[in-house]
């Protein structure tokens, strides 16, 4: 592996200055995780689609490419090909930046979450509190697209999608206390080298809480309130067409794909499995589909929640349960 | 004059200057008037439908909002007026059948029936026997594919997309049965005056038997899947009440009427063809809220099966048609009003003879709509995904409403 002083070396004789060095380290970086999104976005959204079919006795996809591998590409270019329909009272630069702003803080999120041992973008100090804390900055994303689109459906599930997410931010975080207590930081690698045993079996209360709190995080059934079709039409992106709207639709499935790795790092074991060293980035990703499957599992089987219940939910349930897991945590590290 | 003017101009000047102090003053005084807790909120008017998702066809209305709360519902119809209490009185009585179709066109048959039913009540028609049964068994049918078709919408407004397709799946099989029958699958136009328009082809009662037999076992599992969902009974039970007493005085029929406890079924209350004969029961539920609604249709559907059943062992082998029909049918002067229960609540018709080729008057009496005089009563006050819901238990079916 390339070391930062061999790095620097080569910089230093071939005169090229450290900032370059760095730039061009970072856009590398950024493009394989990008690479990586849009891959992983076209493998679920074939994968939700005949997970659905699954569920609903169809066959999904079957035309396009073999058993419709293709459809995804297809539909592709049908959305970039569509016109890009502006409403006519739209404030132009929040209804443009939108699905920017959630789509940026759903990848951005992606930056810290190690697949494998040393196999991460930048490995923080402070990465669990980074992977809670950029990826709900969507919700600035979903707020402008509400306000911006000048339409009343729009507006009322951003306000739903507001409400919502800060509500779930507070249990979700303090789930995971006991996990940081366990492990004794915060950093993702060492969270995922302390799991010997995962911590699954050690935070029962605290798992079920955050797969919970991030189902809703993400908007995903039974919390997908900002977006509901029956009352909503589409909720804050009932105005966007074309390659607006596929860009709020990138950004769901990555922000799924960022929740469900941080599931996995923080109580799966994360890179952690059988076998030789180089098969810890396949275990990763299997455990990563896995929790994506039963999110699936759940968004095909229940109806949705009604936006007071969802908040009952929340703070009357999901936060006492997580402030007892910190208690229990606490009493056992103590005895 | 040079000094007079320059007077005048201070004079002007100084009233002006007056003026503008004291509209200062005012607009201090208002500046302290306005407060933050005194900031004028209006209420917001949402645009529901005619293109919504869940308008169930064309229905609009003007939803006040307060919040997520709706506080106010103005409905408004006629998006899918058709004319065809007028058109009929151009067309002769057989011409007319067709045009029942596209009323209710998620239950036709019904619709068919309770026309042909009126007509010959008013020119005196004897319905032979099998004839009856034949009926009886579509009628039942098509009310279990219109409840199908309620539960899986029901679902879908809750935000259960799985279940329609496992509703779906068994509604395909009755509209299957029904393509063996008269060849439609939506508008069947099956029933004649006098009869019905086909015999049943060979083994059809048969395929049905054996279709009777697998909904009673899958309708159980649909039940657990659906009505027995946790958040499903928490979205439903308690949302869109409505009493027996409003719902009475709102005009309210079927399976709405009936969740409020109110024992009204015109199989039972008024009974026609051969249900007199049938063993069923009249689901009744006593709640009146969204979730009675559903579960009722679901008991009905199960109801509905015994009497195919019952229906299938006593049809008897006769003519399809009262023999002896002129082409032309011309009732004496006079005028009827038949009615039956269709999967919506009491379906009416009256009609009104001059002794012509054609009808003097139609008057149609339609389920939908009565049902719909209850939305703004039990939707008023609760919560905007509930509203949404209460619409979809009224199942209201837009061709009906508007006709």
């Amino acid at each position: 592996m390339l070391t930062s002083g061999q790095l620097l070396e080569f910089a230093n004789t071939n005169g090229i200055p450290i900032w370059v060095l760095d730039a061009s380290i970072a856009l590398l970086l950024s493009l394989a995780v990008f690479a990586i999104c849009g891959l992983g976005v076209i493998v679920l959204v074939y994968m939700e689609r005949k997970v659905a079919a699954d569920f609903q006795l169809r066959w999904g996809p079957m035309h396009v490419g073999w058993r419709g591998t293709l459809q995804l590409i297809a539909d592709a270019i049908k959305l970039i090909s569509k016109e890009d329909i502006f409403p006519k009272n739209a404030d132009p630069w929040i209804f443009r930046l939108a699905p920017t702003v959630m789509f940026l803080a759903a990848f951005v999120g992606l930056m810290v979450i190690p697949i494998g041992p040393k196999l991460v973008v930048q490995d923080l100090n402070i990465g669990l509190i980074y992977a809670l804390a950029i990826p709900s900055i969507g919700v600035a994303g979903i707020i402008m697209a509400g306000f911006g689109s000048y339409n009343k459906y729009a507006m009322l599930g951003s306000m739903r999608s507001a409400a919502q997410m800060v509500s779930y931010e507070v249990p979700r975080a303090l789930s995971i206390i006991g996990v940081v207590m366990i492990a004794g930081s915060a950093k993702l690698s060492a969270i995922v080298n302390a799991q010997s045993v995962w911590y699954v079996f050690l935070q029962p209360i605290g798992f079920v809480v955050f797969l919970v709190a991030s189902l809703a995080e993400i908007n995903r059934v039974p919390f997908d309130l900002p977006e509901t079709e029956s009352e909503l039409v589409n909720g804050y992106h009932t105005e966007y067409s074309g390659m607006r709207f596929m860009f709020f639709l990138f950004a769901e499935y990555i922000a799924m794909m960022a929740a469900s790795a941080l599931t996995v790092v923080l109580f799966l074991g994360g890179w952690h499995g059988p076998g030789p060293a180089y098969l810890a980035p396949l275990w990763f990703l299997i455990k990563v589909f896995a929790v994506i499957y039963v999110m699936m599992w759940v968004r095909w089987t229940l109806p949705r929640f009604r936006i007071d219940q969802v908040m009952d939910l929340g703070w009357k349930v999901l936060l006492p349960l997580a402030l007892l897991n910190i208690l229990i945590t606490g009493i056992i590290m103590l005895l | 004059m040079g000094q007079e003017m320059s007077k005048i101009e201070e004079a002007k000047n100084l009233t002006q200057n007056q003026i503008l102090e004291e509209l200062e003053e005012q607009l201090r005084v208002e500046e302290i008037e306005e407060q933050p807790d005194t900031i004028k909120t209006e209420e917001m008017v949402i645009n529901f439908g005619p293109q919504h998702p869940s308008a169930h066809g064309v229905f609009r209305a003007l939803f006040h909002v307060n919040g997520e709360i709706v506080t106010k519902i103005e409905p408004m119809i006629g998006y899918l007026h058709r004319c065809f209490e007028k058109i009929a009185e151009n067309r002769t009585y057989a011409q007319f059948v067709p045009f029942t179709d596209r009323m209710d066109y998620v239950s036709s048959m019904h619709n068919n029936w309770a026309y042909v039913l009126t007509v010959e009540k008013l020119a005196g028609i004897q319905v032979p026997e099998r004839a009856e049964y034949i009926r009886v068994i579509v009628g039942e049918l098509q009310r279990i594919a219109s409840h199908l078709l309620f539960l899986s919408t029901a679902g879908l407004e809750a935000g259960a997309v799985t279940p329609l397709q496992y509703y779906f799946d068994e509604r395909e099989r009755i509209l299957n049965l029904f393509e063996k029958v008269c060849g439609a699958r939506l508008t069947y136009n099956y029933m004649k005056i006098g009869g019905v328009r086909a015999d049943l082809p060979d083994g059809w009662l048969e395929e049905t038997l054996s279709f009777v037999n697998r909904l009673k076992k899958t309708i159980v599992d649909y039940d657990r899947l659906l009505l027995g969902n946790y958040i499903f009974k928490k979205r439903m039970k308690g949302a869109g009440k409505i009493s027996a007493e409003t719902a009475l005085a709102q005009g309210l029929t079927g399976p709405p009427l009936r969740s409020t406890g109110v024992a009204y079924d015109v199989r039972k209350s008024d009974p026609y063809s051969v249900y007199p004969r049938m063993d069923f029961e009249m689901v009744v539920r006593f709640q009146g809220d969204n979730y009675d609604r559903v579960v009722i249709r679901s008991e009905e559907i199960k109801q509905s099966l015994r009497i195919i059943e019952q229906a299938i062992e006593q049809i008897p082998d006769g003519p399809i048609l009262a023999p002896g029909l002129p082409k032309d049918i011309r009732p004496p002067v006079g005028e009827a009003f038949g009615h039956i229960e269709s999967s919506r609540g009491d379906l009416g018709y009256f009609i009104v003879s001059d002794g012509s080729l054609k009808p003097y008057r139609l008057k149609i009496q339609g389920p939908s709509f009565a049902n719909l005089q209850g939305f703004p009563a039990m939707a008023e006050g609760s919560y905007f995904a509930d509203v949404v819901l209460t619409l979809g238990t009224l199942d209201p079916v837009f061709g009906e409403v508007d006709r």
